[in-house]
């Protein structure tokens, strides 16, 4: 014996399922608004809000995938709302089953044939976009930066300038009439990781053995955020990513104050001596010193960055002093040890690591 | 064997010592014991998988918590991930399998009853050897920890050089013996489907679950075998100085990325694909109607399974593919769109002019096909792969697969417990309960993974222990807990409804939802022996051939 759920029964399961739904779209909405809200700095790496040529092409694409699989969306949508509301089992007491259908091959060609094409075309859309973005020439003015991922902080060197620096990349805003894109080449120290700066461009993987590339071709100027969005070990989540896209004439004097050896001032010899005598050399390179290493960060302009600890941390005094100290307390399990340095080894060498401009 | 003996063999097991229980469930070779087996077993991992996860929500909800330490929370992902596929969803899965699909095709039990039971232990003893990491990861002096390299492992992050000790040793084997019993079921229930179906069952007349469990089986040996081969060349990288993945040595870390994801794809069909088969018998007997479509519903499949070996790349888009590989993998991804789509349209097709009846298993099944619908169109967005390069990795794609797995596996499945328990137990599960389940599970599901969209657009990478604030993350991960916090109480409930309904609930009969598949022709919970005397059959709904002999299917067919 079948039983048969009442009219009403049916009717208030739809009339909540509505309201689930306006609820939730509500919601979105909402969530939608408290975000949108740019400024300046660009604190949102919102994937909508593009600044650069790669990120722009990628949005113009997505509308275009959005908008049809919305309307898809809709129309298959209408018909699951509109099964269930017409074709509830009203019938109180009827013991009729409905009428037998098996299938109609005219309709299931229709079903299949009307999302072949739309596959078609949003191939074609798609396949246009790789295109423009992943064969992109590289023109003549281009900057080209060497990125070198590591646990957990970015290497960038710019081979054409002689500049070395970290965790925050620098590049020249480019002029839609006289494009100075920057092409990266990716490298891995390492583990896997990956470049992504959503205003700016797509991601793309640094693997080690392994050379990638990507390029960015920013229209305006201000900071823009990312990090490393490839799981890479304890701190992936602490591996900030900063872009700073100067104007060309502002990007000309960062690369100039860059390319200075470091400051060897006499009054800060104490705090150089720490730096050589301690470990820190077998990690950092400090130009002028007899720092070589490449495992950390390259210190000669430290405090030209406004973050250590891969953007973990704003470069202040005390947060230095912390970092040096215990690294954990910002950062734990990065590979930073901490020095275990006297409280008069540590201020020299910290009133040294400041006067690195 | 004659019906008397069935009935002696029933009285012997009432009144024995638990002791004898427990021993009769542990060697047993019946494949419903067996089927029951895999999915409490399953059950227990979802619970222990939902904890992980609370872990990882709580841990979210605001930035800078420091609920847990970052490797606390990398182990926490790696097992969420890692249990509810291999430990959760894969056996869960197999039980039904083993469960059903004698019954409905008219057997008396697999084709293999001591391989299935080999499987079984074999991936009873994955899960144990998994979680035995928390205590021996590090060495045998007990000071454990648990893999913490992701559940893709990708190279070189497993190799010895970053992680070092036991733990994802552990990780590699448990997955290893655990798909050595996927191999073993799958060839089980090919074997069984292939051979040993009742007289007049042609393969077009087999009902859908079995079909499309054949077709999963199938890839089940495809897509497990490269996963083994992988996890030996593994351990022979760890443990033998060997260099495939080792990149220090020269090794390639995309080719484990290659050998990952030519399981990992296929993988997702592997899960999907059977619970294709639960709304596929679900929905037409809720709707008094046969599914629309039979032929086109079996060629769909099989066509989902051969497409979907030659889309694994779509998750390797940002590893630096030339604009070639990315548009081929583009245009596959986007083609299994259409089988995919063929089938939702079917399901409307069956629900169309019928008669349709909101029991939970019904609700579950509409609820299914409505988040289905969203995660094939959100796949469709990924599949094009320059929109890949924004998506890819962040919580875009945790919610998109969360959203196939959660809203379509997991309610699909939900269903299928709400229609098929009647038949494993005797009773029915309680309807209030399930109403309440259902709609709480609903509100938490979409409260959780419909926002969860919304940080990745916004930037927020997928795997990460904390957040910087003022990205506008803040407010979406918050309301993202919440909903978790409701999906875990809609799950209680479901525990509950199992439990009490056990030992409460109405008693179910042979037939509760007057259904037309082999299965509902036998007693509930059915004999050992399943069917006293081989049914033969002359169409795809056999019992509506027999409660309509006015105008039979087989008529028609």
């Amino acid at each position: 014996m079948r039983e048969t759920p009442h009219k009403t029964e049916s009717g208030v399961i739809v009339g909540r399922l509505a309201g689930v739904l306006l609820l939730l779209a509500g919601i979105l909405l909402a969530a939608g608004l408290c975000v949108a809200n740019p400024t300046t700095n660009h604190p949102v790496p919102n994937i909508f809000d593009p600044h650069s040529t790669p990120a722009d092409s990628i949005r113009h694409l997505s509308h275009f995938v959005l908008g049809v699989t919305g309307l898809i969306f809709l129309v298959v949508f209408s018909l699951l709302v509109y099964v269930v509301v017409k074709f509830r089992d009203r019938a109180v007491g009827a013991e009729r089953e409905p009428a037998q259908v098996y299938g109609s091959t005219q309709i299931e060609l229709a079903w299949t044939i009307i999302p072949i094409l739309i596959v078609v075309v949003l191939f074609l859309a798609t396949a246009r976009v790789i295109h423009a973005i992943q064969d992109a020439r590289k023109p003549a003015e281009a900057v080209e930066v060497t990125a070198i991922g590591h646990q957990f902080w970015w290497e960038f060197r710019y081979p054409e300038l002689g500049v070395v620096t970290a965790n925050e990349l620098h590049v020249p805003v480019s002029d839609p009439s006289h494009p100075t894109p920057t092409f990266l080449k990716l490298l891995s120290a390492d583990t896997d990781h990956s470049f992504w700066i959503p205003q700016l461009a797509g991601k793309t993987d640094l693997i080690p053995n392994r050379v990638n590339e990507t390029w960015l071709d920013p229209h305006e100027t201000g900071l823009f955020l990312g990090q490393c969005a490839q799981y890479c070990g304890t701190q992936h989540a602490k591996m900030l990513l900063r872009v700073y896209v100067d104007s060309p004439e502002d990007f000309k004097v960062w690369a100039r104050r860059q390319q200075q050896p470091a400051n060897d001032d006499e009054k800060e010899a104490a705090g150089r001596r720490v730096f050589e005598r301690t470990a820190c050399l077998n990690c950092h390179a400090l130009n002028g010193t007899r720092g070589t290493g490449r495992f950390g960060p390259d210190l000669t302009h430290l405090m030209s960055r406004k973050t250590i600890a891969a953007g973990a941390s704003l470069n202040t005094h005390e947060n230095l002093r912390l970092w040096i100290q215990n690294p954990d307390a910002i950062k734990p399990g990065s590979l930073m040890p901490a020095m275990k340095l006297s409280d008069a080894e540590l201020d020299a060498l910290v009133r040294y690591l400041e006067t690195l401009q | 064997m004659s019906s008397e003996a069935i009935a002696i063999q029933t009285a012997e097991a009432a009144g024995q010592p638990w002791v004898q229980t427990l021993h009769e469930w542990v060697t047993t070779v019946d494949h419903k014991r067996l089927g029951i087996l895999y999915i409490l077993y399953a059950l227990v991992f979802l619970v222990i998988g939902g904890v992980e996860a609370t872990v990882i929500r709580i841990q979210l909800m605001r930035p800078h918590n420091d609920f847990v330490s970052p490797q606390v929370f990398n182990r926490m992902f790696t097992m969420h991930g890692t249990t509810m596929i291999f430990f959760v969803a894969m056996p869960i899965l197999f039980g039904f399998a083993n469960y059903l699909v004698p019954l409905m095709i008219g057997a008396r039990d697999m084709a293999f009853p001591r391989l299935n039971a080999f499987s079984f232990w074999l991936t009873a003893l994955g899960g144990f050897l998994l979680y035995f990491s928390f205590l021996g990861g590090s060495g045998l002096y007990g000071a454990g920890n648990a893999p913490d390299v992701g559940w893709w492992a990708y190279a070189p992050l497993a190799s010895r050089a970053f992680s070092p000790g036991h733990s994802s040793d552990y990780w590699t084997i448990a997955i290893l013996a655990s798909g050595f019993g996927s191999i073993g079921t799958a060839i089980n229930i090919i074997t069984t489907i292939v051979s040993m179906r009742c007289p007049g069952m042609t393969l077009s007349r087999m009902p859908l679950l079995a079909w499309m469990n054949l077709v999963m089986s199938g890839m089940v040996l495809l897509a497990i075998s490269p996963l083994s081969a992988a996890q030996i060349m593994l351990l022979v990288d760890r443990y033998l100085g060997g260099h495939f993945f080792d990149t220090q040595a020269g090794g390639s870390a995309t080719l484990w990325m290659h050998f990952f994801w030519i399981f990992g794809h296929p993988e997702v069909y592997v899960l999907i694909i059977p619970c294709f088969a639960f709304a596929s018998e679900i929905i037409p007997v809720f709707s008094r109607k046969p599914i629309f479509g039979y032929p086109v519903m079996v060629g769909a499949t099989v066509c989902i399974a051969f497409v979907s070996m030659s889309v694994w790349a779509h998750h390797m888009f940002t590893i630096g593919m030339n604009s070639y590989a990315n548009s081929f993998f583009t245009i596959t991804t986007m083609a299994v769109g259409v089988p995919t789509g063929i089938k939702i349209f079917n399901w409307l097709g069956t629900m169309w002019g019928g008669k349709i009846q909101f029991k939970t298993p019904m609700l579950f099944c509409i609820g299914f096909l409505f988040q289905f619908l969203i995660a094939g169109l959100t796949g469709i967005m990924l599949a094009s792969s320059p929109f890949d390069w924004q998506l890819s990795g962040s919580y875009f794609v945790v919610a998109h697969f969360h959203y196939v797995i959660v809203g379509g596996i997991l309610f699909a499945l939900f269903g299928a417990f709400y229609y098929w328990y009647p038949k494993i137990t005797g009773r029915m599960l309680n309807e209030g309960l399930g109403k309440l389940h259902f709609w709480l599970f609903l509100i938490g599901f979409h409260l959780t993974f419909d926002l969860m969209h919304i940080p990745g657009l916004l930037g927020m990478p997928r795997r990460i222990y904390t957040y910087e604030p003022g990205r506008g993350w803040e407010t979406l991960n918050f309301l993202v807990t919440i909903g978790a916090f409701i999906q875990g109480i809609a799950v209680l409930v479901f525990v509950a409804n199992l439990i009490i309904s056990y030992f409460k609930g109405a008693k179910a009969g042979n037939d509760p939802w007057d259904a037309w598949t082999l299965e509902w022709s036998v007693s509930s919970p059915p004999p050992t022996y399943n069917f006293s005397s081989i049914p033969a059959v002359a169409s795809r709904r056999p019992l509506w051939d027999l409660k309509h002999p006015e105008d039979p299917d087989s008529h028609y067919e």
